[in-house]
């Protein structure tokens, strides 16, 4: 048989654009999810891989109900601008349908201004700042996990009722440290507790903390409430165990992740607020046994756990609406969401017109060496609030897109 | 023209052609954000390239200008032009007043007073309230060019930034290519002989300290308004560290270099984002090889190869 080069070459090209045209083919019929977060620095543990592997887990479980489920991840690198550039051309280029996780506020806050000018869903399961469903909030957004205000609320008031009136504040001199140190004063003084003083620490790169403990301990407060995140976190707990400082802890934002990076010896003790705990009934056990061979090394927090429970919940709103009308708004997905009762083995709840999911928050003592028995086996469940009674009141949002 | 040898021509008309095609083929944010780092770049290869002033705070002139721009097109609310033209007065204003303290002192004194004030920017920009600390100036409006032509669509922007590139990248050959230049390249190669020669070396020195400033300061401002945001990212010293790697990536003291490391630094960013923590392990990594086996850099290793000024 003769083949010409030209036969050859048209055959070539042809066959090229075989994969092009059902690759096309398939995008229609393909739901896009982008996981942005922190895979390098300071969050990489409370976020990072393992919100990626139970995103994954979510689709895995999810199955193929009609329309396939892509999940792609990035790093922001904890810069708001990297991050809104992603998600600019994530929603632009690459047909993602929902942004998830951005832990980190200002990253946080400056994706959700790039999804509502684009009109797409966002999901933010990371971050703290309960400014994202306050002044700046969004239609296209909704924020799953918790919030300053819920952990102000939570650890801060119940400190207060277990004896701890009097507070000193170690706080990271930027907005989502302030922020936090707000919300929890508001709570430590509506339950009769007193603010004895204040250190604000420059952030980042501050990593000795030994003058502003001693100034805390002089004051004779009896709680020291860190105002801070991530490994500052982790830093001034270790240095205020090295110094032996005799003040009770309440670290005001917290993860399981943290606790383990500290170890129970120094963290033994604490108290803390998180809307998950792997160990707190049989459902988020079955589901933490599910990922955990997947992320030996670090197992689900509640930022972990928000984007499983976030990712399932955004496919069944998909399913229900249909694929085609779901690519058409994002804001309509997240309508969609807003509308359906969320149920899944990490979370239970509805999620407020404003975007606030409302979740049950649970303060933890963090357990002692002794008290230990297992792997990660870490916290005493104190008490848990009702997701409503948790967050701040719609009418305190000053939300400009809800009509009071 | 405007001091082109023939190979610099052709070089820039490639380049010209590059822009004005890029945004058919690639995503024009992406091109916008490697135009507004490769004026960056430019800027300090001004200074360095052929000043020979390492300066070490740059970010300060960037960020300063990322923030009046972003301040003067959101809070009061002033047309694109006019908001660039502020961010570019205010890098030129701040590199007056950094300058005329730093180049009274040369070599490492010079880049650690530099990077000493850069750092003071810095912290000033945490603590103002009104860069919002930590959350930066978020969702700042394009608006209208002129008060007429609106920047919202991408290819619009796109427009502005590649015309304000072309402009002031004329304007910087220009200026080396001036006797102004030549005397510049003088200061580089003996200081102490252009004193000799009747030269005030140091009104030179801190008029090339104050374009370079300003011109960072433009694409700061640049910056702001095509990504509608400005942080502290802008004013980080990371940013200062990542400009001397560009430019040293793409060529010390040649016109092209600056804007050939732009494309590559601005890509590895963008395409290794993926991979997490490989971008900072990758640029740490393609640093060490550039200095080790080609230290001129690309474009200057090209044109050494070609026996051609680029």
């Amino acid at each position: 048989m003769n083949i010409s080069r030209r036969t050859l070459l048209g055959t070539a090209a042809a066959v090229a654009t075989v994969p092009a045209i059902s690759r096309r083919a398939r995008a229609a019929s393909t739901i896009k999810i982008g996981v942005l977060n922190d895979m390098s620095g300071p969050y990489r543990d409370t976020s990072g891989p393992t919100s990626l592997i139970c995103a994954k887990q979510a689709a895995l479980e999810f199955g193929n109900k009609g329309f396939d489920v892509e999940i792609l991840s990035a790093d922001h690198q904890n810069k708001p601008d990297v991050g809104a550039a992603i998600a600019r051309q994530w929603y632009d280029r690459d047909g993602v349908d929902l942004v998830l996780d951005v832990p980190n506020s200002a990253v946080g806050l400056a994706v959700s201004a790039v999804s509502k000018e684009k009109n797409k869903a966002y999901v933010n399961c990371g971050a703290g700042s309960s400014a994202l469903t306050g002044t700046q909030c969004s239609p296209a957004m909704i924020h799953y996990v918790y919030d300053t205000y819920m952990l102000g609320k939570s650890t801060g008031g119940a400190t207060v009722r277990a004896g701890g009136d009097t507070w000193y504040f170690l706080t990271a001199d930027y907005a989502f440290g302030h922020q936090l140190q707000d919300d929890a004063t508001r709570f430590i003084v509506a339950e009769k507790g007193k603010i004895l003083g204040s250190s604000a620490y420059p952030f980042p790169n501050t990593t000795d903390y030994s003058s502003f403990l001693l100034q805390a301990q002089s004051t004779g407060a009896k709680v020291l409430g860190l105002c801070n995140a991530g490994s500052d976190t982790v830093n001034s707990i270790k240095q205020a165990h090295e110094f032996g400082l005799k003040m009770k802890i309440a670290a005001l934002l917290m993860f399981v992740t943290d606790v383990h990076a500290l170890g129970l010896g120094t963290a033994g003790g604490l108290m803390l607020s998180e809307s998950f705990y792997w160990d707190l009934n049989d459902r988020t056990r079955a589901f933490t046994n599910r990922v955990k061979s997947k992320t030996p090394n670090n197992w689900p927090n509640m930022a972990h756990a928000g984007n499983y429970s976030a990712t399932l919940h955004f496919l069944k709103a998909v399913a229900d609406m249909g694929v085609a009308e779901a690519k058409k708004s994002g804001i309509g997905i997240i309508n969609r969401m807003k509308k359906m009762p969320v149920d899944d083995d990490c979370y239970q709840g509805n999620i407020r017109e404003d975007g606030r999911a409302l979740f049950p928050s649970h303060l933890f003592q963090v357990k002692t060496p002794a008290q230990s028995k297992g792997p990660w086996d870490y916290y005493n469940l104190i008490s848990t609030t009702s997701g409503p009674d948790s967050y701040r009141p719609l009418a305190d949002d000053h939300c400009s897109f809800i009509k009071s | 023209m405007l001091g082109f040898s023939r190979p610099q021509a052709a070089a820039f008309l490639v380049m010209t052609i590059l822009v004005i095609a890029g945004p058919f083929v690639l995503y024009p944010i992406f091109l916008m954000k490697v135009l507004c780092v490769a004026l960056f770049a430019c800027a300090f290869n001004l200074l360095i390239g052929y000043v020979g002033l390492m300066s070490f705070g740059h970010a300060a002139y960037y960020g300063m200008g990322a923030y009046v721009a972003a301040y003067a097109a959101k809070g009061w609310g002033l047309s694109p032009e006019i908001a660039i033209l502020l961010g570019t007065l205010t890098g030129a204003a701040l590199g007056t007043v950094f300058g005329w303290l730093a180049i009274r002192r040369q070599g490492i004194y010079f880049a650690m007073i530099t990077l000493a004030l850069a750092q003071m920017a810095y912290f000033f920009c945490v603590q103002a309230p009104f860069t919002h600390g930590e959350d930066g100036i978020q969702q700042i409006p394009r608006g209208r060019l002129f008060g007429l032509f609106s920047l919202n669509s991408d290819m619009a922007m796109y427009a502005l930034v590649a015309v304000l590139f072309l402009a002031v990248f004329l304007l910087i050959h220009r200026i080396i290519h001036s006797p102004f230049g030549q005397v510049l390249k003088a200061i580089r190669e003996n200081e102490p002989r252009a004193i000799s020669l009747g030269y005030r070396t140091d009104d030179y020195k801190l008029i090339a300290f104050i374009l370079s400033a300003g011109i960072a300061g433009l694409a700061g401002g640049a910056k702001a308004l095509v990504f509608g945001i400005a942080t502290l990212t802008d004013v980080h010293f990371s940013t200062s560290g990542g400009i001397v790697l560009i430019t040293l990536l793409g060529g010390l003291g040649t016109v092209f270099g600056p804007v050939m490391g732009a494309v590559i630094y601005t890509s590895m960013e963008n395409y290794l984002a993926q991979f997490g923590s490989w971008v900072t392990v990758t640029q740490g990594v393609i640093f060490v090889v550039c200095v080790l086996a080609f230290r001129r850099g690309i474009i200057g290793e090209l044109a050494a190869r070609l026996r051609i000024a680029l």
